[in-house]
Formats: C-alpha cells, sequence, structure tokens
C-alpha cells in the first residue's frame, strides 16, 4: 500500500524505486498495482464461485450421495496440509514485512520457507490423489463404480470429479505461486526489492493469502461435512 | 476548453507521432503503447468482422429456398461459427479494445493505461483465442451454436466443440485483463481536477464495462472448463444421464452471457454520449442521469439471466423474479435514449457522418430495446422464444446498436487515430446503405418469429420464403454497407486530406493533442479545471 | 413481375390463432407493441424535429442546459410504471400456461433426434403428428430421450423445452379444426430442421372416428403391463400383497414417506425417477440396491407406457382428486418383514 510507513533510516540512498514511465508518482504505482491485484483476485473468486455454486446445487439435490464421499477422504491429510497452507501464509506475510524493511537476508529465508510449504502442501495433495486413483475414485478416467455405496454410484461420481477439479484448480494456483515465488526469489537475489519498491512482493502475497483462502473454504466443503456421522 | 490552438494542417505535416516514431513489424508486435495496441485491435477484429459477416452471407443464401440450399450439417455450422467469432471476438472486445484502449488514457489525461504490458498480453491471448476459433473453422467447424448448450455440446456433437470452447475461454481472459486495465485506470491514473464528475461518458461506460468483464467472464471461463472436462471425460457433471443437470449449464453460461450482452452494448452507448453532444454542440443533458444509468446496468445486468430460461421448466417464482428485474434493467436503458434526444433540444444540431450513425444507432437500439418487453414478458415469451423475434431483438441490439455505434465512433476517431478525414459524401452514403440494408435483413424477421419461425433452421415451410428472402436481399445491401467504409478507410491512410487537432470542434482532452497523438499522449500532464461536454460555439475553437 | 405480386399479396404477417391461449398471449402481444410503437414514435418525432428544428443552419448557438432531474424521474418512473402492467399481464398468463385444468386429455410425447413420438392413453402412437379434438384441454407430458428440444405449436402459442432427465408439461385447448405447423425450436443437432410435424384439431366426432380407428396393440396400460411382466417387475412388485418391493396398487398420486424422512407426492416424475433410479428415493422401510437400474434399459416411451399401467392400478383417484391432506398411504413392510429388511433386500 502506498500509505505503508517505511521506517527511515535502514538502509538509505541506493533505493531504486522502479517507477515507470506512465505513472507520476511511486504512490500512484503503488495505488494500481493494488488495485489491478485486488480486482484480479475477485475475478478468481468468481472463477471459483462456479464451481462453489455447481457444489452447493448438487449437494442440495443428492445430498446423501454427497455426504457418503466424505468417508473416503482423508481428514487427517487434508488437515496437514490445512496446517501447511496456514504456516506459508504467515511465511509469506512475514517475507513482505522483510521487504518493507529493505531486510534482504530475511526476505529470501522467508520466500524460501513459503515455497517449502507450498512444494510440501502440493506432495501431500499427490499422496491423496494417488490413494484416490489406487480406489477407483477418479471420474472419466478410473472409476471403480463405487462399490461400496452402489446406490449413490452415479451422484457420487458428480462430487468426485468436483473435488477433483475445485482441489485440482487450487492445486494449479499454488503451482503457479510457486513459480511466481521463484521469479520473487531471483528477483531478491539480485537486491531489487527495498523499502521504496516491494510491489511485487506484496502483490505476490495477496494472491499467495487468496490461494490459501480458497483452500480454507474446499477442506470443510469437501472433507468435514458429513464426515463419518 | 478556451486555451486551445489554431488548426493549422499544413505546418503539421511531419510531426513525431505514435505511428511514425518507430518502424518495423517487432516496433508493433512488442509495443506497450495503448494507442499502437489498439490500432492492433482494429485489424484483428474488423477481420474477425468481416469472416464472421461472410458466415452470416453464406446462411443468408442458403435461406433463399425453404428446402436450403446447403446441408444442414454446413449451414449448422455457419451459424453457430457466425455467432462464436461475432459475440466472443468481434462484439466482446469491439468497442473496449479498440476505441476505448485508444481514448480512455488520453481522455482520463494519462500517458497510457496502468498495465501496458498487460494491455499487450490481453492482445495475445485475443490472438491465440482467434486462432483457435479459426481453427475449429478449417478443421471442420462447431455446430453447437454460439450457446454450446449441454447435453448436445458434450454428448452429441462430432464437432471441433473443444478447440472453439478454447478458443472462448483464451479470448475471456483477454477481455478480463482489458476490463481490468480500464477499472484501474479511471480508478488511479485520472489528471489532476478530472474528477469523476467531470468524466467523459466514453469513459464511465467503459468502466462500467470493465465491471461487468471482470466480474462475469472468470464464471463463462469455468463453465466451459466443466463443458470440457464432461466432453472429454463424461464425468456426468452436466450429463442428465448420470444425474447432472444440463440446466445448471443454462445458469453458469447466462450468468456471464447476460451481462455480456451489456458488454456489448454499454461502451457503444458511451460513444452515442459523445458524438450526440459534439454535433449538438451542447453538454449532455442529464449527465449525472446518464452516467449513472451505466452503473444501474452493469449491477442490473447480473440478476436477470433467468430470462433466458422461461420455458425450461424453472420455477413459477423463479420466473417472476426474473421477469421483474429485466424490465427494471430497461428503465436505464431508456433514460439514455430520452437524454440523447433531449440533448439535441436546443443544440446546434450538424449532420456529419457519425452523427448519421448516431441517429441509427438511438432508433435502432430504441427498437431493439422495446422488443425485448415481448420477451421480458412472461406470457409473451412464451410465444416467441427460440424464434426469429428473438434473433431480430437481439440483432437490432447488437448490430444496429453496437455496431452502429462502432461504426459511428470509428468515424468520429479516426481523423484522431490516423491523423486524415476520410470522404465525406462515400462516409454518409455508406452510413445510409447500412441503415436501410440492416432494417431490410431484421425486420422481416420480427414479422416471421411471431409466424412462429424457428431459429437455427437450414429449411423452412414454403410460407416463410418471401420474408426470409427479403431479408437475404437485406443482408447483400448491409454486406455492401460495412464494405465501402472498409475501402474508404483504408484509402484515407494515404490519400485523406490531414484533420489537424480538433476537425469536430469538439471538447474533451483528446481533442486537445495533436493527431495522431505522441506517445505519451500528453507533453505534460493536463491540468482539468473544466466539466466534460464544456461546448462553445463552433467558431471559437474551430476558428 | 406478376408471381412475386403474388407472393407479396400472399405474404403471411400474423399466425392464426387456433387455441384459447392464443387469443390471450395476442392481445397481450399487441399492447406491448402498441406501448413500443408508441415510444418509438415518440423517440423518432423528438429526433426529427430536434434535427430539424435546431439545426445549426437555423439555430447556429446551442443553449447550454444542465437536465431537469423532474423529466428524469419522468421518463424513469412512468415507463416502469406501464412495464408493471406487462409484468403483470404476462405473469398471471404464464401461471395460466402452467397449471394445466384437471380435466384435461392426457398425450404423450417423446423428444428424440430428429423426431417427435407421440403416445395417446388408449395405445395409438404417431410420430410427428399429434391429432386433438377441438374444444378439450389437452395437457401434452413430454420427455426427452437425448439432448434438449422444445415442443411448439405456433397457432396454438404453446412452447415449452423438454429437458433430458425430467418431464415437462404444456396444455392448450384447440378452437379452430385445422392443420398445424408442430416445430421443435431448441437447437438440438443435424436435423434440428427436420424435427417438424403437423398438429391436426378434428371436431369431437372426427376425432371419435380418428381415435378408433388405432390401437391395435392394447391401451398404453395394456402396454405397460406387458413391460411390467416382461421386465419381471411383478416378481418383486406384488399387487396385493408385501413383497420385497413396495405394493404399486393405489400408488399414484398418494403421498410416499421416503427413509430419509421426506414426504414426496407418486407423480409421474417420482414414478420414471423410481424405474430409472431406483435408489434416489428410497421409500420408507424399504433397502437400496434392491431394484436394477434401467437407465439405459427402457426408453422413455416404456416409461410412459409403465407409469399408465401404474395409474391404472389407482382407478379412483385420477389427478384431479388428489388432496393434499390424505396420509401418506402405508405401503411399508409387515412387521415379519420389517424385522429383517436387511436380508431380505441381499439374498
Amino acid at each position: 500500500m502506498a500509505e505503508t510507513v517505511v521506517p527511515a533510516g535502514t538502509e538509505p540512498a541506493v533505493e531504486e524505486v522502479h517507477l515507470r514511465h506512465h505513472f507520476a508518482t511511486p504512490a500512484q504505482q503503488m495505488d494500481a498495482a493494488t488495485l489491478g491485484m485486488w480486482t484480479f483476485l475477485i475475478t478468481e473468486v468468481l472463477f471459483f464461485g462456479g464451481m462453489f455454486a455447481s457444489y452447493a446445487v448438487y449437494r442440495n439435490m443428492y445430498l446423501d450421495a454427497f455426504a457418503s464421499t466424505s468417508q473416503y477422504m482423508n481428514v487427517v491429510l487434508g488437515g496437514t496440509n490445512t496446517a501447511v497452507l496456514i504456516c506459508s501464509s504467515l511465511t509469506m506475510v512475514l517475507a513482505v514485512r522483510a521487504a518493507q524493511l529493505s531486510n534482504r537476508r530475511h526476505l529470501i529465508l522467508f520466500l524460501i520457507l513459503t515455497m517449502i510449504f507450498g512444494v510440501a502442501f502440493l506432495v501431500i495433495k499427490g499422496f491423496e490423489y494417488h490413494a484416490k486413483w489406487v480406489e477407483g475414485l477418479v471420474p472419466g478416467l478410473h472409476w471403480s463404480g463405487y462399490t461400496e455405496h452402489p446406490e449413490f454410484a452415479y451422484h457420487a461420481q458428480i462430487l468426485f470429479f468436483l473435488y477433483f477439479c475445485m482441489t485440482g484448480m487450487h492445486a494449479l494456483h499454488m503451482v503457479v505461486g510457486i513459480g511466481l515465488l521463484t521469479f520473487l526469489l531471483v528477483q531478491a537475489y539480485r537486491r531489487v526489492f527495498n523499502a521504496n519498491y516491494f510491489a511485487p512482493v506484496e502483490m505476490i502475497g495477496l494472491y499467495w493469502h487468496f490461494v490459501d483462502i480458497v483452500w480454507i473454504f474446499l477442506f470443510p466443503l469437501l472433507y468435514l461435512i458429513g464426515h463419518r456421522r | 476548453m478556451a486555451t486551445l490552438a489554431q488548426r493549422s494542417p499544413e505546418v503539421e505535416a511531419e510531426e513525431v507521432n505514435y505511428l511514425n516514431v518507430e518502424h518495423g513489424w517487432k516496433s508493433w508486435l512488442l509495443t506497450t503503447d495503448h494507442k499502437r495496441i489498439a490500432v492492433l485491435y482494429i485489424i484483428s477484429i474488423t477481420l474477425m468482422f468481416f469472416v464472421g459477416g461472410l458466415m452470416a452471407v453464406l446462411f443468408r443464401i442458403n435461406l433463399l429456398v425453404p428446402e436450403g440450399l446447403f446441408s444442414a450439417e454446413t449451414y449448422n455450422r455457419l451459424f453457430s461459427m457466425h455467432g462464436i467469432i461475432m459475440v466472443f471476438f468481434f462484439l466482446v472486445p469491439s468497442i473496449p479494445a479498440t476505441l476505448a484502449n485508444f481514448l480512455i488514457p488520453i481522455m482520463v489525461g494519462a500517458k497510457d493505461l496502468a498495465f501496458p504490458r498487460i494491455n499487450l498480453l490481453s492482445w495475445y491471448l485475443y490472438i491465440a483465442g482467434a486462432l483457435l476459433a479459426i481453427y475449429a473453422v478449417v478443421r471442420g467447424g462447431v455446430d453447437t451454436g454460439w450457446t454450446f448448450y449441454a447435453p448436445f455440446s458434450t454428448t452429441y456433437s462430432n464437432s471441433y466443440v473443444l478447440a472453439a470452447a478454447f478458443g472462448v475461454f483464451t479470448a475471456g481472459f483477454s477481455s478480463i485483463l482489458t476490463g481490468l486495465n480500464f477499472i484501474v485506470t479511471v480508478h488511479k491514473m485520472r489528471a489532476p481536477g478530472m474528477t469523476w464528475s467531470r468524466l467523459p461518458l466514453f469513459v464511465w461506460s467503459n468502466y462500467a464495462t470493465g465491471l461487468i468483464q471482470v466480474l462475469g467472464t472468470p464464471v463463462l471461463a469455468i463453465t466451459l472448463l466443466l463443458l470440457a472436462f464432461e466432453r472429454i471425460a463424461h464425468v456426468g457433471i452436466f450429463d442428465p444421464n448420470i444425474g447432472g443437470d444440463p440446466i445448471l449449464f443454462q445458469h453458469l453460461f447466462w450468468f456471464y452471457s447476460h451481462p455480456a450482452v451489456y458488454i456489448m452494448i454499454l461502451p457503444g452507448m458511451g460513444v452515442i454520449s459523445e458524438i450526440v453532444s459534439c454535433f449538438s454542440r451542447k453538454r449532455i443533458f442529464g449527465y449525472n442521469f446518464v452516467a449513472f444509468s451505466s452503473m444501474a446496468i452493469a449491477v442490473l445486468s447480473f440478476v436477470v439471466w433467468g430470462h433466458h430460461m422461461f420455458i425450461t421448466g424453472e420455477s413459477m417464482y423463479t420466473g417472476l423474479a426474473f421477469s421483474i428485474l429485466s424490465f427494471m434493467v430497461a428503465v436505464p436503458s431508456a433514460i439514455k435514449v430520452f437524454n440523447w434526444t433531449a440533448t439535441m433540444y436546443k443544440g446546434s444540431v450538424s449532420f456529419d457522418t457519425p452523427m448519421l450513425y448516431a441517429f441509427g444507432f438511438i432508433g435502432l437500439f430504441t427498437i431493439g430495446g422495446l422488443t425485448g418487453l415481448h420477451l421480458a414478458t412472461l406470457g409473451t415469451d412464451i410465444a416467441t422464444h427460440g424464434t426469429y423475434f428473438v434473433v431480430a431483438h437481439f440483432h437490432y441490439v447488437m448490430v444496429g446498436g453496437m455496431v452502429m455505434a462502432f461504426m459511428g465512433g470509428m468515424h468520429f476517431w479516426w481523423p484522431k487515430i490516423t491523423g486524415r478525414m476520410y470522404p465525406e459524401a462515400w462516409s454518409k452514403f455508406a452510413a445510409l446503405i447500412v441503415f436501410i440494408g440492416f432494417n431490410l435483413t431484421f425486420f422481416p424477421q420480427f414479422i416471421l418469429g411471431y409466424l412462429g419461425m424457428p431459429r437455427r433452421y437450414h429449411a423452412y415451410p414454403p410460407e416463410f420464403q418471401a420474408l426470409n428472402v427479403l431479408s437475404s436481399a437485406g443482408a447483400s445491401i448491409l454486406g455492401i454497407g460495412y464494405v465501402i467504409p472498409m475501402v474508404y478507410f483504408i484509402w484515407s491512410l494515404k490519400n485523406g486530406p490531414r484533420a489537424g487537432k480538433n476537425p469536430w470542434g469538439a471538447a474533451g482532452l483528446e481533442w486537445q493533442i495533436q493527431s495522431p497523438p505522441t506517445t505519451f499522449n500528453f507533453d505534460e500532464t493536463p491540468v482539468v479545471t473544466e466539466e466534460a461536454y464544456n461546448y462553445g460555439p463552433l467558431e471559437e475553437i474551430v476558428g | 413481375m406478376l408471381a412475386s405480386m403474388r407472393i407479396l399479396a400472399d405474404l403471411p404477417l400474423f399466425p392464426v390463432a387456433a387455441s384459447e391461449q392464443a387469443g390471450s398471449i395476442d392481445a397481450l402481444y399487441w399492447f406491448i407493441t402498441a406501448i413500443s410503437i408508441l415510444m418509438t414514435v415518440i423517440i423518432f418525432l423528438g429526433l426529427g424535429i430536434f434535427a430539424w428544428k435546431y439545426h445549426n443552419k437555423r439555430h447556429p448557438h446551442a443553449t447550454q442546459i444542465e437536465g431537469s432531474t423532474k423529466l428524469e424521474l419522468t421518463w424513469s418512473i412512468l415507463p416502469f410504471l406501464i412495464m408493471l402492467i406487462m409484468f403483470g399481464w404476462g405473469a398471471d398468463l404464464y401461471y395460466k400456461a402452467q397449471t394445466p385444468p384437471k380435466d384435461a386429455m392426457e398425450i404423450f410425447v417423446t423428444g428424440k433426434q430428429w423426431m417427435w413420438k407421440i403416445q395417446y392413453p388408449d395405445g395409438t402412437r404417431e410420430i410427428n403428428a399429434l391429432h386433438v379434438p377441438v374444444g378439450q384441454p389437452v395437457k401434452l407430458t413430454m420427455a426427452s430421450e437425448d439432448v434438449i428440444h422444445s415442443f411448439s405449436i405456433p397457432a396454438f402459442r404453446v412452447r415449452h423445452d423438454v429437458m433430458p432427465g425430467h418431464y415437462n408439461t404444456l396444455w392448450f385447448t384447440a378452437t379452430k379444426p385445422g392443420h398445424y405447423h408442430l416445430f421443435c425450436t431448441e437447437y438440438c443437432g443435424d436435423q434440428h430442421a427436420g424435427m417438424i410435424g403437423w398438429v391436426d384439431v378434428l371436431e369431437p366426432r372426427e376425432y371419435a372416428n380418428w381415435a378408433s380407428g388405432g390401437a391395435s396393440q392394447g391401451s398404453l396400460a395394456e402396454q405397460g403391463q406387458k413391460l411390467f411382466e416382461q421386465n419381471g417387475c411383478a416378481t418383486c412388485h406384488l399387487l396385493d400383497q408385501q413383497g420385497r418391493c413396495p405394493i404399486l396398487r393405489g400408488l399414484y398420486n398418494k403421498p410416499v414417506q421416503l427413509a430419509d424422512g421426506r414426504t414426496v407426492i407418486a407423480d409421474d416424475a417420482y414414478i420414471r425417477e423410481s424405474i430409472l433410479d431406483p435408489n434416489a428415493k428410497i421409500v420408507a422401510g424399504f433397502q437400496p440396491n434392491v431394484m436394477p437400474n434401467f437407465k439405459g434399459q427402457i426408453s422413455e416411451e416404456n416409461v410412459i407406457q409403465l407409469i399408465a399401467y401404474i395409474k391404472s392400478l389407482s382407478p379412483s383417484t385420477p389427478a384431479s382428486q388428489q388432496g393434499s391432506q390424505q396420509p401418506p398411504v402405508v405401503i411399508a413392510p409387515k412387521a415379519g418383514a420389517a424385522a429383517k429388511p436387511g436380508g431380505a433386500a441381499q439374498h
């Protein structure tokens, strides 16, 4: 944010502001970037919104079938992943803070930590996907017919499709996020960021938090509702 | 504004401007200048317009005889690709990506849009989407209609649904990025003194459009993605055989696609506000109402989608709610029409070509809007749904409205974009031809529609032939009407007389800078001290 | 030249109105059209007069006017009030279109790429042709075998989408004997334009003649009974005593208590679902997974026959007399069967 108070006397003089030609002031540039990012995140909300709406509609139509799927969700792994993501949000915000303080070493440290959490999330998610594949719960590709509850075979398929769609889209956002963090890491290594110029760190931070928040909605909707009633 | 420099065309002969500052294909394909990107967009959407138009010509030929001249398969692909190309690759980007891209930074007094590189990215996404759509055409086309209704598109169609859907998906992101850029630019890049109540109405309407693009398009994106999964893997999300609900697809699709018709018409309304006020030499009547009606349309557009589904079996109450909301969205549109008309009252009206198109827009949009009432009314929708009445209605709004506005805007700002004037007589002639051809094409379709002729029929009962022939004849006139401007616009690039800064004596920041503008638009950031549309007598400005 | 004159003379401008609905929808259509023409005239006159009177030759100096809130409110509120009339009028017609009269004659329609299959209660079947008597309300119950179709008879001003996986209904009362178009108005693939047919409206006596000509395979219910036996339904759905599955006699249009606590009416849609996807709604006291899925096994037309059969098992309660106050029919298994329902179901 433009109003961010830059602590005086950290690394003076050499800090570049990287003002692009068409902006009048760094504050205007920062304002524009922030509003642009928030607007982008709103489009993301609506992008996921389409899937959440489908989920709501079908859950309402096929309540029992949807509830029956919860027992196939690994709450332990899902819960671990929730914790991992919350930690990654913390390290991300610490990275932003480090950038604002022109603390390059901390910035690099926290970016790497965030990336490690991100990768950990994806690995755990991968184990979950693998388990689903083994159990034949992947609609369209490897669907065994939901033999324990054949009465829900049709409708559970829709839930599992939505599960893969929503978590897959979320995972894709995580992958993009890790790519963006890599970019930040290189930039940080090259000493691009300082107390006067940290917009990219903050913007990608916003994105990262958004992706976390999506998971905060996905976890209860897919894992917890109707779990082993 | 009072301190305008005098026009002196000969002296301006070889000024440096955004067009001649750099040369070579790289300077165009890697540009971040919003004006150059606008020019790239103008070229690309014009190409797509003629591809889509050619398809329309072909299927109008097919409909000359009741049994149809082509096979059903060919006809279905023609109308589907016509719809997809015209909606997603022409109408949606038409004014925002071209005129607004060129003008918004200048109108708010900025050097560029807030995110120039994202602007370029949006053009590349558009091109990628367009190539995918063209690929689908070349491979044999799509036969689902532009609405991609499931389960036909997911299970039964044998055509290139995926390529077309991904094309639309990709172009959708182009549209999102354009809207995002406009929103941020209008919020954060306004020159000192350019308050919200001084913004030109063209900026207001594109700002409202940007909101719809940003909020609606992602829903279309995810819907098409789900559609693609369903088509590839048959997972049941829209397949009624596995418990999926095809009506859900329609809800998701129209959640975007109804607001999208306002993406298509709002920028046109902005153009008309500029033109009417300029050629009446008078500030717009009821500025606040016109500005806020754009915002009201943007908001209400999101809550009317269900009127596309009155006869799908949706509940009585859903129908009632969507019907009354659809009437509500008609009010701000009516406000605009009344205000444009009132603007001419006690004005000093001249009939330059842009004004002719504005007249055409107001007249045809009025008819298009009013026939929308037949469709918003539950009882009469039963009789008109799915017929040519609907086709006529939305072509009156989209072609009679938006394409008229686009042509009007191109004629209005052409001198600014290229620095050249086009031949006045030819342009007036073309405007007349377009108006006549348009009405001849689409008015008979209202009658056909109430007679019961369904949409998307490659063959029809013989009693409908006379009206169909009339419509096809009109289409050929309309086609000529669109080719003439193409010819004289290209001719004018080299041979047109130099336009000078302000050939119309118009108010607005864009007319205070040279034509064509320099790369950064303004030598120094302007300070705005007056309201938009501060029109004095013509002599004071043009001299 | 002469030929083209004749074409113009025959140019149809307005459809024939051949049903009770047509008259009332036309009245509203003309009301909206009249308002539209009036508004168009006002706008065009305004444009024309202002453009003429204030042309820059006659009026070189514009008078600057800010606007007028009074005027703005007038032309916002007044049109909206007029539109409220359209809304109310249209809503009334929509409501009527959705509520068929109770004594309506039932005909069944199945849409399939690219034909309309019509089934009459007496067992007569037709393709792309519908015969109805004049003056008699007719209710169509429609299903689709594949994609979305839309059933439309322009002369009657009736239309309804036919969604796969649902029953959709529409109704009309024909008023004018004649031969009218029947169209599919939802794009449904290659031969969409070929999915057309004719509706013949006959005088009651002619209709009786026509109806007596068909029906060689027995009534719809009889056809359904045959299917019921062929598919082995009768082994579990015993008619008069409790088997592994609910008794069907007296079921039609009665409330049914479900295992999850809900109560639903055993109407056409419920019975259709219970045949095609029996596990979707389990009756209280019964087990899931007893009855096989018939989805993809039998066609929508056969489902219609089966429903007609089940309906014929409750002769005393036509659709019109169902009351919501009736207590749910007790079709739960007897005490002995209920004691070990799992055993009964699984083996």
